[in-house]
């Protein structure tokens, strides 16, 4: 009863300070008195629900300055704060609208996934003072059933070629190691993130043997615990392994292998939850923002943006029952406020005035997994019911990349293992279908998995699914960072496939960027926007 | 699929000690039913006042850095009496037993001290570790591995595994040295699944583990123990968050040929009629 009375009065603003404990700075912003928000008199009745965004923190990186029109912003701030406390003003203590998200926020995270979850996280644990800032989260679907994350195999390695990428991954390993000091809730169980401590091997033909032997170079200089491995050395460690193609092989020693995606997105979740992230269950639909001129040094002409509103399209009534999503996965969503049209999968990069570098940068690209039974096992002293078989691979099976790059992995004790192979640009597939399409398992991912392992020759396929990788088409690297022209917006997408395994560090790097303006742990710049301006590629080789 | 864990409520005995005093020093690990009335008027403090929450947050924290401080490195003791020294003083400062080559078992008494005049041996190798019953963890193991790499125990060689903070190049591969033979790790309350994976680079020499009784061992950490080609006895007997005892044990046996593994017998958890089987621990390593 008295958390009811505080949170109304909290979600004031200035005027809601709390009981004693200094909340640090207010969050800014106008409020509108059209209802829908927490805190409002009048019953939600529209769909949409606005909210506005300003990040006090972010300084220093536009090219010219900002004019604010400050003076006639004040009048009216006053004269809304004043209105807020009157009657049918914005405090509200009979009608409890706590489930709605609130009117303003100081930094609002589009996506709910384990990058999003991410964010949040590091924000809340890197703000100083404690409580400083306002966060926001809106996911479209809470259930998560077509997220990346969910639909993950889940591996974790430190086989990259780019050394960055190798220091994300040491670092989410550490995270993951420590979970329950980071992610500890008190009175919660721990968590357990089932992590197998089974290792990467990849194998590499004569082509690709020389690369391999480089960045094995850079992974061990970076600190990755991984070796090299000749096809008879491959054949001593893994007697059923075929290694017929095979010139080099990497094995990762430490630090490498899979565990459960969900458990690590349910216990952000949770954390992030006890540390005071709100959520918001809708879609966003449009970004209002305002600009503004400027040259840049040499004369140009620059529009520099900054976005004011962000729109979303709530799910009514949903946010108590989070069982059923939105309905079918709709393209990308964000249509940016009249620029250049919908870029399918960029985040709403619609605002680049060059308009060459944004097509077709990110894409939701489908990869499809398959989980499947393999030969019968037999246990010790018993004899085989219908003569010799080839045993399959046991249980100190890595999780295993072939040159070809289809890829397989143990899954528990029975005897099943999971494996699939991703399209090539080809033979893409329609993004908006998650149909498994069986033929591609019969043509692409079981000839060269059972001509590297010969025991797969008698498996049977128990289930299959598919999911998205956020791809990036131009290098295979992420984008991290902030956009160079639209001054508050930051990005952090664009994996092509290992953003679970990284993103405990990109969420850290990003909540960085945000609150100080440069990275500070791991210098990630190399993964900047500008990039695409620049037409420096960061190509990523080790891609599954 | 894993074996269902009582759920682990980290309850700070101070705080409760504050609150009831009849109650008594609780454990760290208390089973659910005993804490239900404490647990709910803390909880319902917790969700009312920040400073509360922020306290028993605080309490959590302050337990988590106790097991973090008990394994420290010993850096000190490492430069300047060498590494097997530092963690002969390592494994004694946290309650265990450490057998150096030629010697006889050093033991710390009831009170936590021990002799220093291991700290003369210079070089002299250190054979078997038991640190049963230690809080010993991901941290504390690492730095045992990291002596027993530096000092030339173990280096593959095909691994020549340099990392950051040795600027140094990557030592040369030695040939390995019969080195530690014994590491028991009976009942230690944090050795996990990761702690395993860090045992690598003893493979050459290390010929028994123990592992008996350690809650959070499960078999995914028992599948990265093929490292270890040369270990002759392995006890998993008694591992509550195994899933399947009796066909982790076939599969552990299928995987380390030579070795003689001691656990759960493979006929267990096989149904077997409404008799239930009784659990056969595996009696404990001969001395």
């Amino acid at each position: 009863m008295l958390r009811r009375a505080l949170q109304p009065g909290l979600s004031r603003g200035v005027l809601g300070r709390g009981l004693g404990t200094h909340r640090g700075r207010s969050t800014l912003g106008k409020v509108e008195g059209s209802g829908g928000y927490r805190g409002s008199w009048v019953a939600p009745v529209s769909s949409y629900v606005t909210f506005r965004t300003r990040d006090p923190t972010h300084d220093g990186k536009t090219v010219g300055r900002l004019g604010e029109g400050d003076q006639n912003g004040k009048v009216s701030e006053i004269k809304k704060k004043i209105q807020s406390v009157l009657p049918r003003g914005a405090w509200n203590p009979l009608r409890d609208t706590s489930y709605l998200p609130p009117e303003h926020s100081d930094v609002v995270i589009v996506g709910g996934g384990v990058i999003g979850l991410s964010v949040a996280y590091w924000l809340k644990r890197l703000e100083k003072p404690q409580g400083a800032i306002r966060v926001l989260v809106v996911e479209r679907d809470h259930t998560y059933s077509q997220a990346s994350t969910a639909l993950s195999v889940g591996g974790i390695r430190q086989q990259f070629s780019v050394p960055e990428n190798i220091q994300l991954s040491l670092f989410s390993v550490e995270f993951l190691r420590n979970i329950n000091e980071y992610l500890a809730v008190v009175d919660d169980p721990p968590l357990d993130i089932q992590f197998n401590p089974s290792g990467y091997l990849l194998l590499a033909s004569e082509k690709g043997a020389a690369v391999m032997e480089s960045n094995v170079k850079v992974q061990r200089q970076e600190g990755a615990k991984v070796c090299l491995m000749s096809p008879e050395q491959l054949r001593n460690k893994f007697p059923w392994i075929n290694t017929e193609g095979v010139a080099l092989a990497s094995y990762g020693m430490e630090h490498e292998g899979w565990f459960d995606p969900w458990c690590l997105l349910q216990g952000l979740r949770r954390k992030v939850q006890s540390m005071g992230v709100l959520f918001c269950h809708g879609e966003v639909t449009r970004f209002v923002s305002s600009s503004s001129h400027t040259e840049t040094t040499s004369g140009e002409e620059v529009t520099l943006r900054r976005i004011h509103e962000v729109h979303a399209q709530e799910e009514m009534y949903l946010s108590r029952c989070p069982v059923c999503g939105p309905g079918p996965p709709s393209p990308p969503p964000l249509v940016p406020a009249g620029e250049d049209g919908p870029q399918p999968g960029v985040p709403a990069c619609g605002m680049c005035p060059r308009d060459q570098c944004g097509r077709g940068l990110v894409w939701p690209d489908r990869r499809a997994g398959w989980c499947r039974e393999g030969a019968p096992w037999h246990p010790a002293g018993h004899p085989a019911p219908c003569g010799a078989e080839e045993k399959g691979p046991g249980l100190e099976t890595p999780f295993v990349i072939d040159a070809s790059g289809a890829y397989f992995r143990r899954e528990g004790l029975g005897n099943n293992y999971l494996g699939g192979c991703s399209p090539t640009e080809e033979e893409e597939p329609d993004p908006g279908n998650l149909e498994v399409d069986h033929d591609f398992f019969q043509d692409k991912v079981w000839p060269p998995l059972a001509q590297r392992v010969p025991a797969f020759e008698t498996l049977k396929v128990r289930s299959a699914w598919a999911g998205y990788y956020d791809y990036n088409t131009f290098d295979q690297n992420g984008v991290v960072g902030p956009h160079p022209l639209v001054v508050n917006m930051y990005f952090a997408t664009g994996f092509s496939g290992h953003g679970l395994q990284q993103a405990p560090a990109v969420g850290r790097a990003v909540a960085e960027m945000v609150l100080d303006g440069h990275f500070r742990t791991i210098n990630l710049s190399p993964f900047l926007f500008n990039r695409f301006y620049l037409g420096e590629k960061v190509q990523e080789h080790n891609i599954i | 699929m894993a074996a269902p864990r009582a759920p682990l409520h980290l309850v700070t005995p101070v705080w409760n000690r504050g609150t009831r005093g009849t109650r008594g020093l609780s454990r760290a690990v208390a089973p659910e039913g005993s804490q239900k009335k404490g647990r709910s008027l803390l909880q319902f403090l917790a969700d009312r006042f920040y400073d509360v929450q922020a306290l028993r947050e605080y309490l959590l924290r302050k337990q988590v850095l106790k097991v973090h401080q008990k394994n420290r490195p010993f850096t000190y003791i490492r430069e300047r009496f060498g590494p097997h020294a530092a963690g002969a003083y390592f494994i004694l400062k946290q309650g265990g037993a450490v057998k150096f080559q030629g010697k006889e078992w050093i033991r710390s008494d009831a009170r936590g001290h021990f002799s220093l005049d291991f700290l003369k041996f210079q070089a002299v190798p250190v054979e078997a570790v038991d640190a049963s019953g230690c809080a010993i963890n991901y941290q504390g193991l690492d730095s045992v591995c990291e002596w027993a790499e530096t000092a030339g125990l173990f280096i593959c060689p095909s691994v020549v595994g340099s990392r950051k903070d040795h600027s140094a190049s990557p030592p040369p591969p030695t040939v390995a040295l019969k080195e530690l033979q014994s590491l028991w790790l009976q009942r230690c309350p944090h050795v996990d699944d990761w702690c395993l994976g860090r045992l690598h680079p003893l493979a050459n020499s290390l010929q028994e583990l123990s592992l008996a009784g350690c809650p959070r061992i499960s078999e995914r950490g028992l599948a990265s123990l093929h490292h270890l080609q040369n270990l002759r006895r392995l006890d998993i007997s008694d591992l509550p968050a195994v899933s399947n005892p009796g066909l982790t044990r076939i599969l552990v046996e299928e995987m380390l040929p030579s070795c003689q593994v001691l656990g759960a017998d493979w006929a267990q958890g096989l149904p077997s009629g409404p008799e239930e089987q009784s659990r056969d621990t595996a009696s404990p390593l001969p001395a």
